[in-house]
């Protein structure tokens, strides 16, 4: 398996310019990783549908990736510790309910994002204390918390759709700044700023440490409890945030708003090159994955392929990617 | 001082030998572990196998066993030669190897663990009735308590090792090997298990016994072959075994000038005092201490609580009892993570499995200790940190292409070298080495020794575990001994006994409770 960091430890020792810029091309291309994919799917659609290639649809592509990209960038950082979080979709859903429920009460409209922020980090750390204090695995604490947090959405929504028809933070869903949709600036900014936590914060190396060897990590002296606490906390309150995102797209929540998203988050950080069992990948990789995925989703429905084959072929070329990918690897070494 | 008795063995003129092992070399890329030896096994004699840790005894079982396979040197079961290639081929020979960690699946029965891999049939169906009598007859035959039908999860481990030997017996082997067999027993369960083996030794089974306790090897043995430094040294019979003799032959060499480096002994005040530490499985209560500036030797047997001992300090493994006062103040250490912001490192015996990522870089191995130190709100101090690791590269000799190397890239002495640095980063004023030199070369233990070594003369006290008894007799100030979880012994320092291999063993093995008695 080869490294997908980019250590930055190397420009501070300055004697060795030589091996800084031969690695820092390593590190680019092990970054973009995925990125020839992307490319290579972007040009086929390019030449079979006319209208793939245009700024507006290239906006549509990125509003289509925004939930997508928030959800995987907390997802990323539970895989990093060697985890898993399941429970991103259902988060989301109660999230989106309780966020709408929130501003339809006119003395509290105000405290709608908080509030639904707040439900997604609560609900994320309820995760993360059951993996890390009850020594649980990830998988099953998160598979309970699928199913358990989306009974809770049907049930806080009562069995309908929760509707505001004047949502106070509707302009997230559907205002730009600039020529970006704020759901695109939403999820770049969310990208950011975990990629500054994970590069360039004591936190985001232990989280690397814990994924790569969780033994020498505690022997370390590193609190693996709270970086575990952090990633689950972070994954649940990254699926509040979509939560939000989702509600104010649509101005209203269902109980069953987000479901199976878990799966499309799994897919965009495997396929952005982060290894399964911890320890290895990177952000930008994340992003490159989720946008492959929006890619898809978007150009098969501009070639009118319909809703069945479009599962199939979305699976396939998951597969397919990081066959390429892992055999490039390999090649490398 | 070296008897080949294999003509004098007894019933050696009239009985083939079931087992001969001739001129057998191993050598792991390139380092040799076993040289031209030489082991003869009759029919119906219980053998034992002994020598220090790493003297290659696990070797040449491995390769008995099929495990490994030798460069050089011949086996021949009943006079015959073989080619154990696989461990199939040492299964059909005969031959079985019991595990010190038991090799049986929990989850099935009895049954079915003696049959596994070889099930009877009727037809394409299982025939469990069949199985169920054959291992019933083969569990009467040890005199077990445990039925066919249990399973293995509710046994102890005892009956767990009878369940192997069933094993055996049923496969019809006629030569046993069993590896530290009594590590796990308690006093009754191993009188039970000599008595097991003593029957076999009736029903002319070859038994090939590894332990390191002489008074199992007086009670049992009827021949002892001696290894040391891959070598085979020679053979005793019952007779002849006297305790020291034994010891000398396990030993025997001299300690060369590669192991001193004439510090200047400055031992200072003491700094770590740790009373009645226990982990109430492992570690009986015990009490130490450290001065400043002194290299403690921690030596014993494998499996002695070394390795226990030392987590515990360090607060890696939970204690039942005990405190540790460093300073005069007695610390409240629950997590690896307080025993280090008191000042207390610990570089753990198996650098890949507890101490390296070896996906990330060299540089972020060395730093990472210190990241927090050095971080502001956090966010982490690139310069200070890229500054660190490079002068530890060069202070510690660690050679790497550059920073950004993968840590799972370097040799076994760089990557030690790594973890030494990251400990030395933060300044520690205890450090608990585990085998700081295992799998290290020549060349890179000697830098290690000469680190370890400038750190004391620094005034940090050190505790040094090491199974490599010249190590522990070249760097020690002082050293503690431990046998069964217990201190059993102390050398050097004020003590007045003399820090030598034969004394240290002596203690590690209880030969010198034998020798008084």
């Amino acid at each position: 398996m080869s490294q997908t960091e980019l250590t930055p430890l190397g420009r501070n020792t300055g004697d060795r310019p030589r091996a800084r810029s031969r690695n820092s091309t390593k590190n680019w291309l092990q970054v973009a990783g995925i990125l020839p994919i992307l490319l290579l799917i972007c040009i086929l659609f390019t030449f079979l549908s006319p209208s793939f290639l245009t700024p507006g649809n290239l906006v549509n592509i990125a509003r289509q990736a925004s939930i997508n990209i928030v959800l995987a960038t907390g997802m990323t950082f539970v895989i990093l510790t060697g985890g898993i979080d399941l429970s991103v979709g259902s988060i989301l859903g109660v999230s989106a309910v309780i966020t709408v429920l929130v501003s339809l009460l006119p003395a509290l409209s105000w405290a709608a994002i908080p509030v639904g922020l707040l439900a997604g980090l609560l609900m994320g750390l309820a995760n993360g204390a059951l993996i890390a204090f009850l020594d649980l695995p990830p998988f099953i604490v998160t598979l309970g918390a699928l199913t358990a947090w989306r009974g809770a959405a049907y049930l806080v929504a009562n069995g309908t759709t929760v509707i505001n028809r004047d949502l106070g933070y509707a302009w997230i869903g559907n205002e730009y700044l600039g020529p970006l949709p704020w759901l695109v600036v939403i999820a770049l900014l969310a990208i950011a700023a975990s990629w500054f936590v994970l590069r360039r914060t004591v936190l985001g190396v232990q989280i690397y440490a814990v994924g790569g060897n969780q033994r020498a990590a505690r022997l370390t002296g590193i609190k693996v409890d709270r970086v575990l606490l952090f990633v689950y906390g972070v994954s649940g309150l990254l699926a509040g945030l979509a939560g939000i995102m989702s509600s104010s797209r649509l101005y209203s929540a269902t109980g069953m708003l987000g479901n199976g998203y878990e799966l499309d988050a799994i897919a965009a950080v495997i396929l952005g090159g982060t290894s399964f069992t911890g320890g290895i990948g990177t952000m930008p990789g994340t992003l490159l994955g989720a946008l492959i995925i929006a890619v898809l989703n978007n150009g098969l429905t501009l070639l009118n392929m319909s809703y069945f084959w479009q599962l199939v072929v979305k699976g396939l070329v998951i597969i397919v990617a990081v066959t390429i990918d892992r055999l490039r690897r390999r090649g490398s070494r | 001082m070296t008897t080949d008795l294999e003509s004098s063995a007894p019933d050696a003129s009239i009985a083939t030998p079931v087992l001969e092992m001739r001129g057998i070399t191993k050598r792991f890329s390139g380092v040799p572990a076993l040289q031209n030896v030489n082991l003869t096994v009759y029919p119906g004699e219980v053998h034992a196998l002994m020598g220090e840790n790493g003297a290659g005894k696990s070797t040449l079982m491995k390769i008995l066993a099929g495990a490994y396979i030798a460069d050089e040197g011949e086996i021949r079961i009943n006079g015959e030669p073989v080619d154990i290639a696989d461990p199939g081929r040492a299964r059909r020979a005969g031959i079985t190897l019991i595990y010190q960690e038991l090799n049986v699946a929990p989850n099935l029965t009895v049954t079915e663990n003696i049959f596994m891999g070889s099930e009877l049939r009727r037809g394409q169906l299982l025939d469990r009735a069949q199985m169920e009598e054959q291992a019933a007859a083969v569990l009467a035959s040890l005199g077990a308590d445990f039925a066919p039908n249990d399973v293995v999860s509710n046994l102890s481990i005892a009956e767990q090792q009878q369940l192997e030997i069933a094993r055996a017996l049923k496969d019809k082997s006629r030569i046993l090997v069993m590896d530290e067999p009594t590590a796990a027993l308690s006093d009754r369960e191993t009188e039970r298990l000599f008595e097991v083996i003593r029957k076999l030794r009736r029903d002319g089974i070859a038994i090939i016994y590894i332990s390191h306790r002489m008074e199992e090897v007086y009670a049992l043995a009827d021949r002892i072959s001696v290894l040391r430094d891959g070598e085979y040294i020679g053979s005793l019979t019952r007779d002849e075994i006297a305790a020291d003799r034994l010891v000398q032959m396990m030993v025997g060499r001299s300690v060369g000038d590669f192991y001193e480096h004439h510090r200047q002994m400055s031992v200072g005040e003491p700094v770590l005092v740790v009373r009645n530490i226990s982990d109430g499985r492992k570690v009986q209560p015990t009490s130490l201490t450290l001065c400043a500036g002194e290299i403690v030797g921690l030596s014993g047997l494998v499996g002695a609580g070394r390795t226990e001992l030392s987590r515990l300090i360090f607060g890696a493994d939970p204690k039942t009892s005990g405190e540790v006062i460093l300073n005069g103040k007695t610390l409240d250490i629950k997590s690896p993570g307080d025993a280090i912001a008191a000042g207390i490192g610990y570089v753990p015996e198996d650098r890949k499995d507890q101490g390296l990522f070896l996906e990330m870089s060299a540089g972020k191995n060395i730093a990472l200790n210190s990241l927090r130190q050095d971080a502001k709100a956090g966010v982490i101090n690139f310069g200070t940190i890229g500054k660190i690791a490079t002068d530890a590269v060069r202070d510690f000799n660690i050679r790497l292409a550059n920073l950004e190397i993968r840590a799972m890239d370097l040799s076994g002495g760089n990557q030690q070298k790594l973890l030494l640095a990251r400990w030395l980063a933060i300044k520690p004023r205890v450090l608990l080495l585990d085998e700081p030199t295992r799998g290290v070369d020549i060349g890179a233990k000697s830098e290690i020794y000469r680190i370890i070594s400038d750190l004391a003369t620094q005034g940090v006290a050190i505790l040094m575990v090491s199974s490599e008894l010249p190590e522990i007799v070249g760097l020690s100030d002082r050293v503690l001994v431990m046998r069964e979880g217990e201190l059993v012994g102390e050398l050097g320092g004020t003590t007045g006994t003399a820090i030598t291999q034969e004394n240290i063993m002596a203690y590690a093995t209880g030969a010198s409770e034998v020798n008084r008695s």
